[in-house]
């Protein structure tokens, strides 16, 4: 054995092997981690406060005589329990995260930096609007450069996310189709569109149909066309589309839902593929949301916020929602229902209680502005390229079902054809999380079987995109041979995988102390 | 380009390996009259890091920061002071920069902190259960109206004068479009119950009443026991929600939960986010355990791994979109994770103890600001019981007194005229919320300026 002097070993010895048991749990650097009501301090706290001044209390009888039940815990105690938890997540500060239709590109922190300035920070949404005019000029200067990249006429800052702008969208045709007298009452969705839109759709009070895909991964553009008609208020369609793919016949669509007397809804949440390079405008489109976490770097947070902002064609602009940003002269005036009436009155109304999500206005202007129109044309070439490079790499181990119709667009969908020994995609997925990445989309889009969605996004260099190629590669050709330990994977995470179904027969959505759940029974 | 990794060599040597000769070549479907050939021209070129930041801080400066005045305003947002290591937390990459957890094994982190919030907010409102969050306390107050007509197939809705007009302007935005009749009205100034109309809402419920809508405390900050509501409602088989837009309030009064309601929503902004100009908020949705299958938006429940351990999942997906898709309880699909987090944060920062102090500092000083304020010639204070927000009533039109104390370096309040424009019986109403933010000095500073404004 190696010592040095004062006889400390230098160098490990051949091991007698693996314990993995330990007296904590714990394995080194993987802790485990209580929830906060098995810390509990119930009278603890890590907050100081200075003596309140004695009043006499005007609460009118409603003083509360139970016990809330939630702990505090000390400084040193919180930063320790949340910074144990934040290990347990894969994160794209951690690696390349391929999660197709998501767009997780790099957050850069000088958006984080901007969104904290307290000029942006800490003012409130009822102040003055002479207070604010830095506040509203951002507002508008990003919705001014949103409809300059999309070639649209107008922009709603105010939806809070995707599904949010969806609404929006929806709401402002149905507030113009009524306009006109000529009430609709279908939608037509593709049957590869986000959940969402469906969703969306039956919110704002429409009946949905289907339409299918052809073989290329397109919409049927035929079967569209036949069901046109006077109920048809719009038609959804996501472009590039859920497949990865650019829909070729998209001008053919527009004109011909327009000249039926319908709109078109474009869901933008694929935008990243095609910023700075072609303009939704130019396609005829009449509304789309633009996710800002997505394309505009703004974070994902572990799920939102988001930032929804919708852009529309001239025809849409009347019935656009309130309250939105108006330049008049160097003034900016923040158009509510009090000033709608003179120039807005057909505007479909309100959709939250203020003026959208500032913080993620200020982050995706900071990542417009460092880009520039240059630099964003790059992101959605590089973008491209990148999806472009794993679907080539790959088709020969992964089934690539649309791979000979051309170039994929800023994501790349693979099948599980040919798996063996009843391995799925779930497998494959899990395997990649042992492999030190976080899978790809799953099962979605549903056309495609066990479908797997990889969206690289421009932020990986060539050296992370071979890496992570080898790694895919490396766990299809597993599946593919049928290897069974696949379905033992991950052995290597935080958790193995989880029972789904004993959570949702037996949902237990909040911590019971056991004394008081063992009461419950 | 700084975000950008790919070198010139990468992207030819890419290309030859997927055989095309340049990027232009994969855009080959978009139809060619669409294909721009070079940038979007009339947009500024890529900036510097130094420069982003001069550009963006030159706007920052241009507004009136909340902590470098006496502040006062309310009405749906609040300033409080939130510790350091809230946004340190929350900036943590693996929590700012991951995803909807649904890949669990790797989720752990989210997802534990999630069923912490889930937790922390049903014990908060004293509920059942509560969910994920959703957008805002406005978009959750909507979603509870929805999910209270699914379960009683009522499309009636009784809304109390009480609730910010905001959150009443979304529903009835939604109203016009999904057929549901809101009976809503507009709150006047009565003295010791400004927008108190318990009255209306009782004679209201009747036998098409899927809910009765009530905020707590009120948009004018007027604070009333609701368990009469709620009796009044259940025996004509319609539910209450209780809406709550000041969280801290809890720490002191009683949860709606207790006096019976059924869902209780609201906004969390109060608690960990910070002001943001409107947004981004964190809403707040908890509901009895039995209505869970109706709720909107994401759940996290706990289960084990297969090795036995305990760990949590995204659950009850069956309501959601993704998998119902036309016939979901929502649309919602990214909720508000991050202000969740620093929602969580912050409370179990605070504690129990800690909130119920820091409820405790803001009522003293709102009832100490409040006698004070009472004092200025041509001001009344209307509100009777309240916690930290009550409701003025000047000797002039409230609006342009506000913009007037702005001069004098104050940001005195709420006008009602900014909240209900054209409404000539509350023109007059200023609504003032004082935090523990607020300092004696500033109290001073607000009633001269009061003075000054009104004389």
């Amino acid at each position: 054995m190696s010592m040095n002097r004062e006889g400390r070993p230098t160098r490990p010895e051949a091991g007698e092997g693996t314990k993995t048991d330990t007296f904590t749990g714990n394995r080194a650097l993987m802790l485990e981690e209580p929830l906060i009501f098995e810390l509990k301090e119930e009278e603890g706290t890590g907050v100081d406060f200075a003596d309140a001044p004695q009043v006499e209390s005007r609460l009118g009888g409603l003083e509360r005589n139970r016990s809330i039940g939630i702990p505090g815990l000390s400084e040193p105690q919180t930063v320790r329990h949340y910074t144990r938890l934040s290990r347990q997540n894969y994160a794209i500060d951690l690696g390349l995260f391929p999660l197709g239709s998501c767009t997780m590109k790099h957050n850069p922190r000088l958006n984080e930096k901007v969104a904290r300035m307290p000029g942006f920070a800490d003012i409130h949404p009822l102040q003055p609007t002479d207070t604010v005019q830095g506040a509203l000029g951002l507002i508008h200067m990003l919705g001014e450069w949103l409809i300059r990249l999309t070639g649209m006429h107008s922009v709603a800052m105010s939806p809070k996310a995707g599904a949010h702008g969806e609404l929006c969208g929806l709401l402002a045709i149905r507030a113009a189709l009524e306009a006109r007298g000529d009430a609709r009452e279908v939608i037509l969705v593709p049957e590869s569109a986000h959940g969402t839109n469906p969703a969306t759709a039956a919110f704002a009070g429409y009946r949905v149909e289907s339409i299918p895909a052809n073989e290329r991964g397109r919409v049927d553009t035929e079967a569209l066309k036949e069901r046109l008609g006077p109920d048809v208020a719009a038609v959804m369609i996501t472009n590039p589309n859920t497949c990865g793919l650019f829909e070729p016949d998209m001008i053919e669509i527009s004109e011909a839902v327009h000249a039926a007397g319908g709109l078109v809804y474009c869901d933008g949440a694929n935008f990243n593929a095609i910023v700075g390079r072609v303009r939704p405008g130019d396609l005829g489109i009449d509304a789309m949301h633009i996710n800002l976490h997505k394309t505009f770097s703004t974070p994902h947070g572990g799920g939102g916020p988001g930032s929804g902002p919708v852009v529309f064609s001239e025809a849409l602009t009347p019935f656009a929602p309130l309250p939105f940003v108006e330049q008049q002269g160097e003034h900016f005036a923040l158009i509510e229902e009090e000033t709608a009436g003179e120039h807005h009155g057909q505007g479909f109304g309100r959709m939250t209680a203020f003026h959208g999500q500032m913080g993620m206005f200020t982050r995706a202007m900071a990542y417009i502005l460092s880009h520039g129109a240059d630099g964003l044309r790059q992101v959605s070439g590089d973008a491209v390229l990148n999806a472009n490079y794993i679907l080539r790499q790959l088709e020969d181990v992964l089934d690539a079902p649309f791979g000979d119709s051309g170039p994929c667009m800023h994501e790349a969908l693979f099948s599980d054809c040919g798996f063996q020994g009843g391995l799925s995609t779930l497998d494959l997925a899990k395997g990649l999380i042992d492999e030190g990445y976080h899978p790809m989309t799953m099962y979605f889009p549903l056309v495609v079987h066990g479908a797997m969605l990889v969206e690289p996004t421009e932020t990986e260099s060539k050296e992370a995109l071979d890496q992570f190629i080898g790694a895919l590669r490396s766990v299809a050709e597993r599946a593919k041979a049928g290897d069974q330990t696949l379905k033992a994977a991950p052995v290597h995470a935080p958790r193995r995988r989880l029972d789904e179904t004993l959570a949702a027969r037996k949902p237990v959505l909040v911590y019971k102390e056991p004394e008081r759940a063992q009461a419950a029974e | 380009m700084r975000y950008l990794p790919l070198a010139e060599a990468d992207r030819q040597a890419m290309l030859r390996a997927i055989g095309s000769n340049s990027v232009e070549d994969l855009f080959v479907d978009v139809p060619e009259g669409a294909r721009l050939s070079g940038k979007i021209e009339g947009l500024a070129d890529h900036a510097t890091e130094l420069s982003v930041e001069r550009q963006l801080g030159t706007l920052a400066r241009r507004n009136l920061v909340a902590g470098e005045v006496p502040f006062f305003l309310g009405c749906g947002a609040y300033r409080h002071h939130i510790p350091a290591s809230v946004d340190h937390l929350i900036q943590r990459g693996e929590f700012l920069t991951s995803y909807t957890p649904y890949q669990p094994e790797i989720a752990q982190g989210t997802l534990q902190a999630l069923f912490e919030f889930q937790t922390q907010v049903a014990r908060l409102y004293g509920c059942d259960v509560a969910n994920a969050s959703m957008y805002d306390g406005s978009t959750a107050c909507w979603e509870a109206i929805v999910m209270a007509r699914r379960i009683k197939r009522r499309g009636k809705t009784v809304i109390s004068a009480g609730l910010h007009p905001h959150y009443v302007g979304v529903a009835q935005t939604m109203a016009r479009f999904t057929g549901d009749v809101l009976d809503v009205a507009l709150p006047e100034l009565t003295d010791g119950a400004p927008g108190d109309d318990a009255d209306r809402l009782l004679a209201a419920i009747d036998g098409e009443t899927s809910a009765v809508v009530v905020q707590y405390p009120n948009i004018l900050g007027h604070v009333r026991d609701l368990s009469e509501i709620a009796e009044r409602a259940h025996a004509a088989g319609a539910l209450l929600i209780a809406v709550v837009t000041e969280p801290v309030a809890l720490g002191l009064i009683r949860s709606p939960g207790e006096m019976g309601a059924d869902i209780v929503v609201g906004e969390g902004q109060a608690i960990g986010v910070g002001l943001n100009f409107g947004g981004p908020y964190v809403g707040l949705f908890a509901c009895k355990e039995k209505f869970v299958r109706q709720m909107p938006g994401r759940l996290c429940g706990e289960t084990v791994d297969a090795d036995g351990k305990r760990g949590f999942v995204l659950t009850l997906s069956t309501r959601e979109q993704h998998i119902r898709r036309e016939k979901a309880t929502s649309n919602i699909c990214t909720n508000s994770g991050l202000c969740a987090l620093a929602f969580s944060v912050h409370m179990t920062l605070l504690g129990e103890k800690g909130l119920r102090q820091l409820a405790e500092l803001n009522h003293a000083k709102a009832v100490a600001a409040a006698e004070r304020l009472s004092k200025v010639p041509g001001v009344e204070l209307v509100s009777g019981p309240f916690l930290n927000e009550f409701t003025l009533r000047l000797r002039k039109e409230a609006r342009p007194v506000v913009r007037a104390m702005v001069d004098r370096g104050v940001l005195g309040g709420v006008s009602l005229g900014r909240l209900y424009p054209g409404a000539e019986a509350l023109r007059n109403g200023l609504v003032v919320a004082v935090t523990e933010t607020v300092t004696n000095e500033d109290v001073e500073a607000l009633a001269g300026a009061l003075e000054e404004t009104l004389a």
